[in-house]
């Protein structure tokens, strides 16, 4: 029988990853002192489990590589090893090694091995340094193995095993009579029991074992001799519950030996120890042979893990069946109620389609939690950035994380990763200045930078506080004027100033460092924000500190939206872009250069989208002041967007209009509406850029 | 009646690949995440076999196994450890606690499915 591993491989990789994780975090606080002793059993464990599994699944690299990890963790735990920086960055290092290899297991990839030898080779000279008694401990038994399998006589006929279980050997689950089969099944057995040692029947306890047994077992011609590893196998188990003594039977008959208890004891664990010890040093010597070479001589790259398998809570599926249940409880009655319908039953009817609505809507928030995850998984990367950046800059920075089991669409989750560590480098580049520049500032040495996620209405906050030097207001200016994004008599608000970093091609770093400033601008960032539907903003306090707040729709599938009518067309803007709606007032209508609209709103010019242009539709009236006005914010900008009548406000449910026909300038998406009609969303800054594009040939007479 | 088998290992790919093996060979297996939900589990029926990891979160093999052998229908039950330590300590450790025999991880489904038809036969 042969059983396919590679189906657990998968799932192998992605316990790993969590174990990975467990490793890191675990060294991290060995590094910083905050361990306790169930840390380093933790981190042992992980190492422990990837071993194993690694070696079970065929992935003979990790096995090994995680072995020598495991010995080194192995002396950490024990006691035998003090627990050093040098040794736990090592470690550190091994996890990422580690990570590389599961990351080409993953692919079916064979694996670039030379980072990998290079931290092994460290690894090794680490443990070489002081463990003298692990290796003796491994020589010894291995001596013993030599002199542990020696006579095989020429003229020998089978063996003579005298078998006598102490009392308690029962105890233990292990049965004589299975012995004896598997004895039985070598060759001739023939068995006498000893019951001199049995107690009068009164005296017994059942549970005992009082016997003892000498076998005779003789090579038969079928089955060939018999080997005295095997009979030392079936008796593995056993070896420390009975005294045991396995003799060659020679041609003239039994030869004559007392039982001694302490001898034969020695006489079968090493082979037994020996076996177990070359299967834990070496996983590779054996590898399920199928695996390994599919593994090799055809590395197919599999698709990357972008549709990979999420892990929920069981507590969320039983919601669901629930849930699922009670849907199928109304529909059983509404269909009994549509069987034997009369008019009387109308208000049970009524009732029964709430309930229906109710089960339909808690089933959809229920599917929807499940592509939840705590931001967790997106913040415990940060603990070894801070933990490495801090050491390469020579900066004591602490990291605080709260809210960590705030929960998140997986998709948002998978998006914010990248413009958060920006901002984390950020922070710990920019922000938290030397130790000596703070002590000099009155502060602690200590710089802190604290991650906190919460929810709020339907978003989740991330903030990311650092207790730094702030933002320099009057760099920013300056720079802001050289580069003519500002014209030096114009008076702006401090938020406005610091909100400058967010403009493109801006940054205040003397000179690009290591850390931040990879050509990956704070723009990039707030852009990466906006396209997921949120927003991020800045706060800052001179000497005390810095504030980024970064707000984000909980999830990509739903959205509140504002539905609009132009002509006989329903199009929905994102209630987040909407800054306000209101009616025309014509004169506030202004022309400039004779073709674009602007309308005065308070202060501010703002230029006018009609929509019935842009997406060539034919509008119920084209004169302005019978239309309606929604004011927007997109990339560009704000923008009027003229509309013939607002509808409802809703939720809509997101489907993407790539994949089912192509993607479209301006839009979004689209959602069914309750009456079974499409409705396309619209995409703000899309929008107005292709507004901008189109010049319109408009007369100004119907104005 | 097949015979019922409780597996018993923190690693999900692992006990999957247990449970895998052995339902294939016709036991009917129940799996438990750590020492306390199998002891949890032990507590309401019994089993004809226990494999157990040994290093588990929460309460692992050695302890699991102890507190098998204190409830009655577990007293002959055998126990096996599924085990990586390199060393005898752990298995005799073990086998003080109870545990009828071990397998030594890595293994292969065949030479699982060899050790427990041989106990189980």
């Amino acid at each position: 029988m042969s059983i396919d591993l590679s189906q657990f491989k998968q799932t192998f990789i992605e316990e790993s990853d969590e174990g990975l994780d467990v490793l890191e975090s675990g060294l991290l606080a060995l590094d910083s002192g905050t361990a306790d002793d169930e840390v380093i059993h933790a981190v042992f464990r992980a190492a422990h489990s990837i071993k194993g599994g690694a070696g079970t699944f065929g992935l003979n690299e990790i096995a090994s590589f995680t072995h020598v990890m495991e010995t080194l963790l192995d002396e950490m735990r024990d006691g035998r090893r003090a627990i050093s920086k040098e040794g736990v960055n090592l470690l550190l290092n091994s996890v990422d090694v580690l990570r590389e290899l599961m990351d080409a297991a993953r692919d079916d990839v064979a694996p670039e091995m030379s980072r990998a030898n290079e931290v092994q080779a460290q690894l090794d000279v680490l443990l070489a340094n002081n463990d003298g008694q692990v290796q003796s401990a491994d020589v010894s038994d291995e001596e013993q193995t030599g002199s542990g399998v020696s006579n095989s006589g020429s003229e020998q006929k089978g063996w003579i095993v005298k078998f006598r279980p102490h009392e308690h050997m029962l105890r233990t689950g292990n049965d004589t009579v299975r012995m004896f089969k598997e004895l039985s099944s070598l060759g001739d057995m023939e068995n006498s029991a000893d019951l001199t040692t049995l107690p009068e029947f009164t005296l017994m306890d059942p549970e005992l074992s009082y016997l003892s047994w000498t076998i005779t077992l003789k090579n038969n011609e079928e089955q060939g001799d018999i080997d005295k590893a095997t009979i030392e196998e079936i008796f593995e188990w056993v070896e420390d519950d009975c005294d045991l003594t396995i003799e060659p039977l020679f041609e003239g008959g039994l030869v004559e030996t007392e039982i001694e208890p302490s001898e034969p004891v020695e006489n079968v664990i090493p082979v037994a120890e020996a076996a177990t010890i070359s299967d834990n040093v070496k996983p590779i010597e054996e590898p399920p042979v199928e695996n390994t070479s599919t593994e090799r001589v055809s590395p197919k790259k599999k698709k990357s893990s972008e549709g990979g398998s999420i892990r929920v809570g069981t507590n969320k599926v039983d919601t669901l069946i629930n849930m699922v249940g009670e849907l199928v409880i109304t529909q059983s009655m509404l269909s009994q109620m549509g069987d034997e319908f009369s008019m009387d039953k109308l208000e049970g009817l009524r009732e029964g389609l709430a309930q229906l609505e109710r089960n339909t809507r808690e089933l959809q928030e229920s599917v929807m939690r499940i592509r939840m995850l705590p931001i967790s998984f997106s913040f415990q990367r940060f603990p070894r950035l801070v933990h490495d950046l801090s050491q390469k800059m020579d900066k004591k920075i602490e990291l605080k994380m709260t809210g960590e089991q705030t929960e998140l669409d997986k998709t948002v989750m998978e998006k914010i990763g990248d413009p958060l560590v920006h901002l984390v480098r950020n922070s710990l580049d920019h922000g938290i200045e030397s130790p000596e520049i703070r002590l000099a500032a009155g502060k602690s040495e200590m710089g802190t930078i604290n991650l906190n996620a919460y929810h709020q209405g339907g978003f989740i906050i991330i903030e990311i506080v650092d207790d730094g030097a702030g933002l320099p207001k009057d760099k920013l200016l300056k720079k802001a004027i050289e580069k003519g994004l500002v014209s030096p008599n114009e008076n702006l608000p401090d938020e406005k100033i610091y909100d400058l970093i967010f403009h493109p091609g801006f940054s205040t770093a003397d000179q690009v460092s290591d850390i931040s400033g990879r050509g990956v601008g704070m723009d990039v960032v707030r852009k990466n924000i906006k396209e997921l539907g949120g927003n991020v903003d800045v706060t800052t306090n001179p000497g005390k500190g810095t504030k980024f707040t970064i707000r984000l729709p909980l999830t990509l599938a739903i959205l509140d939206g504002q539905l609009i009518r132009v002509g006989s067309e329903t199009y929905i803007i994102p209630l987040v872009s909407i800054i306000e709606s209101l009616e025309i007032q014509t004169e506030n209508i202004n022309s400039i250069a004779g073709t674009t609209e602007v309308y005065k709103m308070r202060d501010e010019y703002i230029p006018l989208v009609r929509l019935y242009e842009v997406f060539d539709v034919k509008p119920e009236t084209t004169r302005l002041q019978d239309c309606l006005l929604v004011v927007v914010e997109g990339d560009g900008g704000k923008a009027g967007i003229v509309v013939d009548d607002l509808l409802s406000q809703q939720q809509v449910v997101i489907k993407s209009l790539e994949t089912n026909y192509r993607r479209l300038d301006g839009i979004s998406g689209a959602t069914i509406l309750g009456d079974g009609t499409v409705a396309l969303i619209l995409d703000m800054s899309g929008l107005l850029a292709m507004a901008k594009e189109i010049e319109p040939v408009r007369s100004y007479a119907n104005a | 009646m097949p015979k019922s088998i409780l597996a018993v290992d923190d690693s999900t790919s692992m006990r999957q690949m247990v449970a895998f093996t052995l339902k294939g060979a016709g036991y009917q297996v129940t799996e438990a995440a750590d020492g306390q939900q199998a002891l949890d589990i032990a507590k309401t029926r019994t089993f004809d076999m226990v494999l157990s990891d040994v290093n588990m979160p929460i309460m692992d093999g050695i302890e699991l196994i102890k507190n098998l052998r204190a409830l009655p229908s577990f007293k002959f039950t055998p126990i096996l450890m599924l085990t990586t330590e390199a060393g005898t300590e752990k298995k005799m450790e073990g086998k003080a606690a109870g545990a009828t025999g071990w397998i030594v991880k890595p293994f292969n489904p065949d030479q699982l499915l060899n050790t427990v038809n041989r106990v189980l036969s």
